[in-house]
């Protein structure tokens, strides 16, 4: 086995022995050590006889002999404080079997609502995810100590606050699922702006998470909702890094087992009759998916899924996603008044959908005006370069008669939930 | 367990509310209370005076230097506070919401060090 092979198990498995160790050892720093230290052995030790058959169960086995020679040694220096530790141990050693419920209950505390929002996402990308404090630092263009410290305080608070390790009880189970998800899709959405690796993962814990609550309808909208953005990608950038936005995008390129993928999650919803803002958001993914060409999608049906969004989940946002079908519907016109109404100033989204609803109207120099306003609120290169070819005269003239041009810059904008902004 | 204390956040310098809001305020707070002794989870529970009762003791020069008024004037003081037993902070956070309702006031929720006896 090379050392690749063992950083793929390493990232399919880190997660879940953790969670096993934590609930263990009833102490992060302590899960995250042994862990380490048993891939550190199967480096060293799996070229040499091979990958074992198991491999997570390799790394569990081991990583909690490490723990437990650890706390023994550690035992002699401080006696009181290992007994503690061992104290919180569950007395039957765990074993692959109830496995899947330890990563359901990390996740839960790694979203608990009484850390920091950036903490959650931190500490779920880190103990879930494997992710390297430097590359979840890197993700965030935030300097790393800034994340290995925030890391720290959050883990300390989980130890000290005894914050639990424990799936909710059913009533609270909706809220504490919402802000999991929450989590989950800014993880994708932080990616959707430059950092593949962060979409990449937000798929897998979305997918987990299915695997784990199959039947939360929420949770499957949202995995569907990101498998069709996702699925997008290969078309979403031209040669030169510009956005290419959703109608002018090739088709051709999308990745059809994400697509196929997505929309059978979103048939499984509809089936199941319980709709929510991340299923209805998938739906809609799903219409413009369904679409051979931009000009073939029904608007209508697009429409009407944004009228129940906004009955569901009312935001600026979603009126504003909103209005793009109502453009398409009832014409630029109507949808300008739409936009006009709503209080999004700072959003660069907000003057970019104005801008090419005047353009379309004929009102040129407002549009550019717009235009201006989008490229000054926004810092993504591939949004900027899309911005700034609308903006010169002969895209404005040379568009206008194209009427599938409207749709607003970026899908995630679209796709964007209330919850979320 | 462990202990957990519950601290009344109150505005400075806020009028205080009409007696019959304050009446219902003192009776939610009698049904709170009785549910933590219900619940075992009761420690100790009480309101305090305003800041301007403070005293201050501060150490100084291997004396102790006695000053009127509270340490640090804020734009928040403690009302009051509830001393309580749970096993993690959920079950806390639990008993805090029902302090919010209770008081009409913010709570902050803060764990002590170490072990409540059980």
């Amino acid at each position: 086995m090379t050392a690749p092979d063992i950083e793929d198990v390493f990232r399919a498995e880190y997660g879940r022995a953790v969670a096993v160790l934590v609930r263990f050892l009833g102490d992060i720093d302590l899960a995250e050590e042994a862990v380490q230290d048993a891939f550190t052995t199967a480096v060293r030790r799996w070229p040499e006889t091979g990958v074992p058959p198991s491999p997570a169960g390799w790394i569990i086995t081991t990583a909690r002999n490490r723990a437990i020679d650890r706390l023994r040694r550690e035992a002699k220096r401080d006696e009181r404080h290992a007994e503690a530790a061992l104290l919180h141990a569950p007395d039957a050693p765990p074993e692959e079997g109830p496995v899947r419920d330890e990563r359901l209950r990390l996740i839960f505390t790694c979203c608990h609502p009484a850390l920091a929002p950036q903490a959650q996402v931190a500490l779920t990308l880190r103990l879930l995810g494997g992710l390297t404090t430097t590359r979840i630092a890197h993700a965030f263009l935030v300097p790393e100590p800034t994340m290995a410290q925030r890391l720290v305080r959050a883990k300390a608070k989980i130890r000290d606050a005894r914050i639990p390790y424990r799936v909710p009880r059913d009533a609270d189970l909706p809220d504490r699922l919402n802000g999991v998800l929450a989590v989950v899709y800014l993880i994708f959405n932080e990616g959707y702006g430059g950092s593949p690796e962060l979409c990449t993962e937000a798929v897998r814990l979305g997918r987990l998470l299915a695997e784990l609550m199959p039947d939360e309808p929420e949770v499957t909208g949202l995995l569907a909702l990101m498998l069709l953005v996702e699925s997008r990608r290969p078309a979403r950038e031209d040669a030169d890094g510009a956005l290419v936005p959703l109608p002018e995008q090739d088709r051709d390129r999308w990745d059809r087992d994400l697509v196929a993928e997505g929309q059978a999650l979103v048939r499984r919803c509809l089936r199941r009759n319980q709709p929510g803002p991340y299923q209805i958001q998938a739906a809609i993914q799903a219409v413009h998916s369904d679409a051979p060409t931009a000009e073939a999608t029904d608007w209508r049906q697009v429409l009407q899924l944004y009228d129940q969004l906004m009955a569901q989940a009312p935001s600026p946002v979603v009126a504003l996603n909103r209005a793009v079908a109502v453009a398409e519907v009832e014409g630029a016109r109507v949808a300008l008044d739409l936009v006009d109404a709503l209080d999004l100033d700072g959003y660069h989204v907000f003057h970019a959908v104005r801008a090419d609803l005047l353009r379309r109207l004929g009102r040129d120099t407002e549009a550019v005006r717009a235009y201006e306003a989008a490229l000054a609120l926004t810092a993504s290169p591939a949004e900027r370069a899309w911005l700034d070819r609308r903006r010169r005269p002969h895209t404005l003239s040379a568009s206008r008669t194209a009427t599938s041009a409207s749709a607003p810059p970026s899908p995630k904008d679209v796709t964007r939930p209330a919850s979320s902004t | 367990m462990k202990y957990y204390l519950l601290s009344v956040m109150q505005p400075v310098g806020d009028e205080l509310p009409p007696p019959e809001v304050l009446a219902e305020i003192g009776k939610n707070l009698d049904v709170f209370h009785q549910e933590l002794r219900q619940a075992g989870a009761w420690v100790f529970a009480g309101g305090l005076h305003g800041p301007e009762s403070s005293t201050v003791l501060r150490p100084s020069a291997g004396d102790v230097l006695i000053t009127d008024g509270p340490y640090a004037e804020g734009k928040e003081m403690l009302g009051g506070i509830c001393l309580i037993k749970a096993p993690d902070l959920d079950a806390a956070l639990e008993w805090g919401r029902k302090a919010a309702l209770a008081t009409t006031l913010p709570i902050e929720v803060r764990p002590f060090t170490g072990e409540a006896e059980d």
